[in-house]
């Protein structure tokens, strides 16, 4: 089912937190409430907040540290309040330092406690990676299971703000190649507001990564959070000669060639990913089965990519079931540039998907 | 002190001085015998480190160590059969023979490992004093590293960060001169690593690394200015390795002459020397005590070798286990052929 009736990208996302909208606490009610449950009206900014607050709330173990979380309000404005709301011993402003302050979180996660760790962009996370890779990720292993890192780290992905090349990229696709971590991606409002608890409960590190280009992105949500899981992709809008996978910022761009080609009476399922490591595999051989063609859509370069691991499972699962070479559609093999219009082109675009479906369908009419 | 408890110290600190001397000296038979493979690398020469600061913590303190952490183990109390079956590679290995000689882990003992990427543990220190100081815990992380590690950036983030938050971090700077064949004075511009990590805001001593006693004072006292205060602390305890960095470093880096004289300083005959001059011990006791000692030790690692030459290894289907909580995956994935 498509979501996209009730959300819009705003294309000029802010990243200052003195931009960030105040959180609507106005329940917008149906006309029989009976029916139909209370809603409100919100951003994926404002619902990754909520559930910062919903499990600061829940769990005293929880507690969040990273650059300017505290007073400046977080970079992306995600964590804006939540200093005075739960104190500085909860919300705690680090130097840059991201190293130390991720093998903190990882520390204090042996420990007992729930850390969640925001780490600025995932370009700034390679100066903690020795932390995840070699630690969050290893240490289960390497003591024969007698450890456990139940922490969160979140950090921002994806281009599309014109940020240039240091804080651009879309990484994420390197840690899912990593054993020992769950790395999940919302690309929905009721994401943004429902992956964050479980994650928090896995009892091993999860790394979330907020798509830059995603907080400014608004809808309803029901008033009472909808429990989504951190195991499955979904399937957000059915269809019969397709199918499109992508996650995160692709998604919206695959949601909208799949209308584009409506109009052509090409009828696309597109599936998010939502869960990176370990990959769905089943949801997405399910569709594959039914559709027969495929296009990946990947906001990272092509070499040695999400895409590229996907496109081989496929084959190596359901290679009788393809009626057309699989396509990809990721990011131009550049780091990611300034300006506006090379950005663009550097990154797929729905046109992008729409061209490769059209050349799918027609490559075994 | 009374007479009695200065002889029961001395010969306490002594004989696990000796203990560790000798496991080692038997894992280097074992490495040539093949039984024991990978990395190896030796802390001979630099025990009263290990036992002067591990042998001061109490059970509730945790203790963060790095790839020459035999000793470290041993000190902590970890089993010695748990620790040689992790060398030989078995399942009952203290880490299920996952980890090996760089990677022992007792979580039930809180070591938290035996860290091989150099001044990787630190940041972890640094978390677990946190969780400590975020409970109203009164425990200790003790994190030990070389001179090495003090120029790593983790090693700065992580002091800069402990002592920005107060938190409860005994660093123990194991300074052998050498990060594996760089002479101290060719890896730092400034040799005095006291000095430095006191402009972090940090209660820092140098000690003496091979007077165990010296090292043992300084723990108890830093470990108490710790506990009293929240706050971090660092002893540089500067120390030598008698042996090569690793088993398969040729020490080409390094004069003859400057091993034999750092030799002279040796902490087991330094601490037997001691205990005749204090009056303690006459040389025929301390030949005796010795030569009882040397057998019980002598008996425990051959105990701790059959063992561990006699443990089931760990069967290969159980290879994707741990790796996360869900292992019943891991498992069916690798029958299947596939990886996650």
């Amino acid at each position: 089912m498509s979501r996209r009736s009730t959300m819009t990208v705003a294309k000029d996302a802010a990243v200052e937190a003195v931009t960030a909208p105040e959180v609507s606490r106005e329940a917008s009610r149906e006309a029989s409430p009976e029916e139909a449950p209370a809603t409100v009206t919100t951003t994926y900014r404002e619902a990754l907040r909520e559930a910062h607050r919903e499990v600061l709330a829940r769990d005293p173990r929880v507690f969040l540290m990273g650059e300017d979380v505290g007073r400046y309000g977080g970079s992306f404005a995600v964590s804006l309040g939540l200093l005075e709301e739960f104190g500085e011993e909860r919300i705690r402003d680090t130097p840059l330092s991201e190293s130390a302050f991720t093998g903190a979180g990882i520390g204090a996660a042996l420990r007992g406690l729930r850390p969640i760790v925001e780490i600025m962009t995932v370009n700034f996370s390679l100066l903690a990676l020795d932390q995840i890779m070699n630690n969050a990720a290893t240490l289960r292993h390497m003591s024969g299971g007698q450890l456990s890192v139940p922490m969160v780290i979140r950090m921002t992905t994806g281009a599309g703000r014109q940020l240039a090349a240091q804080h651009s990229h879309s990484l994420e696709g390197w840690y899912a190649s990593i054993p020992g971590i769950r790395v999940i991606a919302p690309a929905t409002l009721e994401d943004a507001r429902g992956m964050l608890g479980p994650a928090v409960e896995d009892p091993d590190p999860v790394v979330l990564f907020e798509h830059g280009s995603l907080y400014n992105l608004s809808g309803t949500l029901p008033v009472d959070p909808v429990r989504v899981d951190i195991e499955s992709a979904a399937v957000r809008r059915a269809g019969t000669d397709i199918t499109f996978i992508a996650y995160a910022g692709g998604l919206g761009k695959a949601l909208a060639a799949a209308d584009l080609l409506a109009a052509e009476s090409i009828s696309a399922e597109v599936i998010d990913l939502r869960v990176l490591r370990p990959l769905d595999d089943a949801t997405i051989m399910a569709s594959v089965t039914r559709t027969h063609r495929v296009v990946i859509v990947d906001e990272a370069w092509r070499t040695g990519s999400l895409a590229a691991e996907i496109s081989a499972r496929i084959v190596e699962q359901a290679f009788f079931e393809l009626d057309a070479p699989i396509e990809r559609v990721c990011a131009a093999e550049v780091p990611v540039p300034y300006a506006h219009h090379l950005e663009e082109a550097a990154l797929p675009q729905a046109e992008d998907i729409a061209a490769a479906a059209r050349r799918a369908v027609g490559a075994h009419g | 002190m009374t007479r009695e408890l200065f002889l029961e110290l001395f010969t306490g600190l002594l004989r696990e001085m000796i203990r560790i001397r000798r496991f080692e000296e038997k894992c280097v038979e074992l490495y040539s015998a093949t039984k024991i493979r990978g990395f190896l690398h030796l802390c001979i020469g630099e025990e009263a480190v290990a036992v002067g600061v591990v042998g001061a913590l109490s059970e509730d303190d945790a203790v963060v160590s790095t790839y020459r952490e035999h000793g470290h183990a041993l000190a902590r109390g970890v089993p010695m059969p748990s620790i040689m079956a992790e060398m030989f590679g078995k399942a009952t290995g203290c880490s299920g023979g996952r980890g090996g000689s760089m990677h022992l882990f007792d979580a039930s003992r809180r070591f938290y490992g035996g860290n091989a990427i150099v001044a990787g543990g630190m940041p972890v220190a640094v978390g677990l004093a946190l969780a400590d100081h975020l409970s109203d815990d009164r425990a200790v992380t003790v994190c030990l590293f070389g001179d090495g590690a003090f120029a790593e950036g983790e090693f700065h983030e992580s002091a800069n960060l402990a002592a920005l938050w107060n938190l409860p971090v005994l660093f123990c700077c194991e300074n052998n001169r050498y990060a594996m064949g760089t002479a101290l004075a060719r890896e730092h511009a400034s040799t005095d690593l006291a000095m430095r990590a006191a402009a972090y805001g940090m209660v820092a001593w140098t000690v003496d690394g091979m007077d165990v006693i010296a090292v043992r004072e300084a723990t108890d006292r830093a470990l108490e200015y710790v506990r009293d205060s929240g706050k971090p602390c660092f002893l540089e305890l500067r120390t030598y390795r008698f042996r090569a960095h690793s088993m398969y470093d040729p020490d080409r880096y390094r004069d003859k002459s400057e091993i034999a004289t750092w030799k002279k300083s040796d902490p087991i005959p330094a601490l037997e020397a001691k205990l005749v001059s204090d009056g303690l011990m006459t040389p025929a006791e301390v030949e005796r005590w010795r030569a009882g000692v040397e057998a019980e030790v002598d008996a425990e690692i051959a105990a701790a070798v059959e063992s561990a030459d006699a443990a089931p290894l760990e069967p290969v289907e159980d290879l994707l286990r741990h790796v996360t909580t869900e292992a019943a995956d891991g498992v069916a994935l690798l029958a299947g052929g596939r990886s996650t």
